[in-house]
């Protein structure tokens, strides 16, 4: 079973990423999860969303203490929280932020491998907007190969209806231009 | 069979009420209920759903509609949490006194105060006797059949009383899974049309909710404790007919690993997945312990349970409700209670936990059993309760 856990701000689409995974997941016949920290969702302050992905069916309903994944859709957020909490050794944080792997290392004495990239860039640049959910989506399939990348195209048409070829560029791009760091 | 898709488990319950071509939705919406009703309320906009949708002023209003569309014979939905089932509390009680199978989901909810949204059990267990029948689903594709098994029983003409199906807020409402549809053929097959016994029509008068002199009373209530009883037969045959069509074979009470076991844990509701999985790990370390889990609560399904727990020698009884001052939570009370008289009771600890949304996980159920253990061996008598995981 592979958890994941996405930080980001009310009103960023983290509980959309955490959706749109595990749609994309069901659709190639295997078991997910998604939902958010349950109650209410207040725009801006710091909320946490939860995806789990396994090919039998998933028997826990608790919430995710020890991730394999964690994403940061917000670049405040990796000062704010403690975001690597519980995180597996051999486990991955995919961060939206302008500085690399090695930088954000060395600031914040992280040991995990890091994926860095530029999300909130690509989001502006392709939609006009600082909404990253779905290049993180992006981000997080370049760092740990979860479900394979074509799957989400469908989920992300469906949701997204005529803004979607912009939000498969932000994906896409987004993909791209994650670097991982070891 | 119909599709299998991925889809949050409120939206795929009110597709559920859709396919089962209900004629009435009066409801008002509340967290964790809202995205049901929302959707609902979409889908008659729609013209998916060819029903009256009445958002009606107040959950007490709500109940009032259900019982006067229900009694003309239109198949009735309705949809509450918490503070809005306490609001229609004097309607839900006469719902069954009046013989009307309106379907309600509880999307369980703590009741208020401290003011919370999180999920429990203290909403249903606060109409435990309130005459419908009762029972709990463990994941979404439980709620999504059970809508339609609900319809079914309620409006059985053996039966004809209302039917509350209990689905944990949040834990379940809102969260995105995998749920196999039913395609609409199934359903016809599955689901009758609502051929009322009686019914309200100015051709053929009849009295519905007519005053109860001392004189009947007793009566009254004996005919209705009788017809809730025996609506598990109903129950039975409609939980049989549903695997024989879809594949799926649901029981009263549930059993995992209780051959052998001389533990049990017992829990209703989806905290029954999480469980399953302690039992997992606790049979891996070779500790013989299983776990039973009780769909049904009303009417109490008697013999399945004694069967179930036969040969036990401790029992674990997970209970999501405070029974303030009393002897122990509603189901632990009510096990204790049914097996005093049984040879070779088995011991009962009783925890109280998950309230109000607080979460419960493998290892809480874990450190449950190491506490009975202890409790067991040191020959102490039993605390009636504990509140689990209080932080000191």
């Amino acid at each position: 079973m592979i958890e994941v856990r996405l930080h980001g701000r009310g009103g960023q689409g983290g509980v959309t990423s955490a959706e749109l995974l595990a749609l994309a997941a069901i659709n190639e016949g295997k078991y997910a999860q998604a939902f958010p920290t349950f109650g209410p969702e207040r725009r801006g302050a710091p909320v946490i969303a939860f995806c789990r992905i396994d090919d039998k069916k998933i028997r826990i309903r608790s919430a995710i203490y020890t991730p394999d994944v964690v994403v940061v859709l917000d670049p405040g957020i990796l000062r704010l929280v403690d975001v690597t909490s519980g995180l597996k050794e051999d486990g991955i944080l995919c961060a939206n932020s302008k500085y690399s792997g090695e930088e954000l290392r060395k600031e914040l004495g992280i040991k995990h491998t890091i994926a860095t990239v530029n999300a909130t860039k690509i989001a502006r640049e392709e939609i006009g907007l600082p909404i990253t959910n779905t290049a993180m989506l992006g981000s997080i399939l370049k760092a740990r190969n979860i479900v394979p990348f074509d799957s989400l195209i469908g989920p992300l048409k469906k949701r997204f209806g005529r803004i979607a070829e912009k939000n498969i560029k932000v994906f896409t791009r987004a993909y791209e231009e994650t670097q991982i760091t070891k | 069979m119909g599709e299998r898709v991925g889809i949050e488990v409120s939206l795929a319950a009110a597709e559920a009420v859709k396919m089962a071509n209900v004629d009435v939705v009066a409801a008002y919406p509340i967290t964790p209920q809202t995205h049901i009703v929302e959707h609902l309320s979409e889908l008659v906009a729609d013209g998916e759903l060819d029903a009256e949708f009445i958002p009606v002023e107040s959950e007490h209003s709500a109940m009032s509609v259900c019982c006067g569309s229900s009694a003309v014979g239109a198949r009735t939905f309705t949809c509450t949490s918490s503070q809005g089932l306490a609001l229609m509390n004097e309607i839900v009680f006469i719902a069954p006194a009046m013989r009307l199978p309106i379907v309600m989901i509880l999307a369980n909810r703590s009741l208020s105060g401290p003011l919370s949204i999180w999920n429990d059990h203290t909403d249903v267990m606060s109409v435990r006797d309130c005459g419908w029948i009762q029972f709990f689903t463990e994941n979404g594709q439980e709620a999504f059949d059970h809508v339609m098994f609900s319809f079914r029983v309620a409006e059985n003409p053996a039966v004809s009383l209302p039917i509350m199906m209990n689905m944990d807020g949040f834990v379940l409402t809102h969260v995105i899974e995998p749920i196999e549809f039913w395609d609409q053929e199934t359903v016809k097959q599955y689901l009758p049309d609502f051929e009322p016994v009686n019914r309200l029509h100015p051709d053929n008068p009849v009295t519905m909710g007519a005053f109860g002199l001392p004189g009947i009373f007793t009566e009254a209530k004996m005919a209705q404790d009788q017809a809730l009883i025996n609506s598990k037969a109903v129950i039975l045959e409609a939980w049989k007919d549903m695997g024989d069509l879809v594949g799926r074979y649901y029981k009263p009470v549930e059993t995992y690993h209780v051959e052998g076991a001389e533990t049990v844990f017992l829990s209703m509701g989806s905290v029954g997945e999480t469980v399953s999985l302690a039992v997992d790990q606790l049979r891996a370390r070779g500790k013989p312990v299983g776990q039973v889990k009780l769909r049904l609560w009303r009417p109490f399904p008697f013999e399945e349970f004694r069967e179930a727990v036969r040969g036990v020698k401790q029992m674990i009884v997970i209970d999501r409700a405070i029974t303030y001052g009393g002897v122990g939570g509603p189901v632990a009370s009510e096990i204790r209670s049914f097996l005093y008289l049984e040879e070779n009771m088995p011991i009962i600890t009783n925890f109280l936990c998950g309230l109000a949304g607080r979460d419960v996980t493998v290892e809480d159920y874990m450190a449950m059993f190491e506490k009975t253990e202890q409790m067991v061996k040191g020959k102490v008598r039993q605390e009636d309760y504990i509140i689990y995981g209080v932080r000191e």
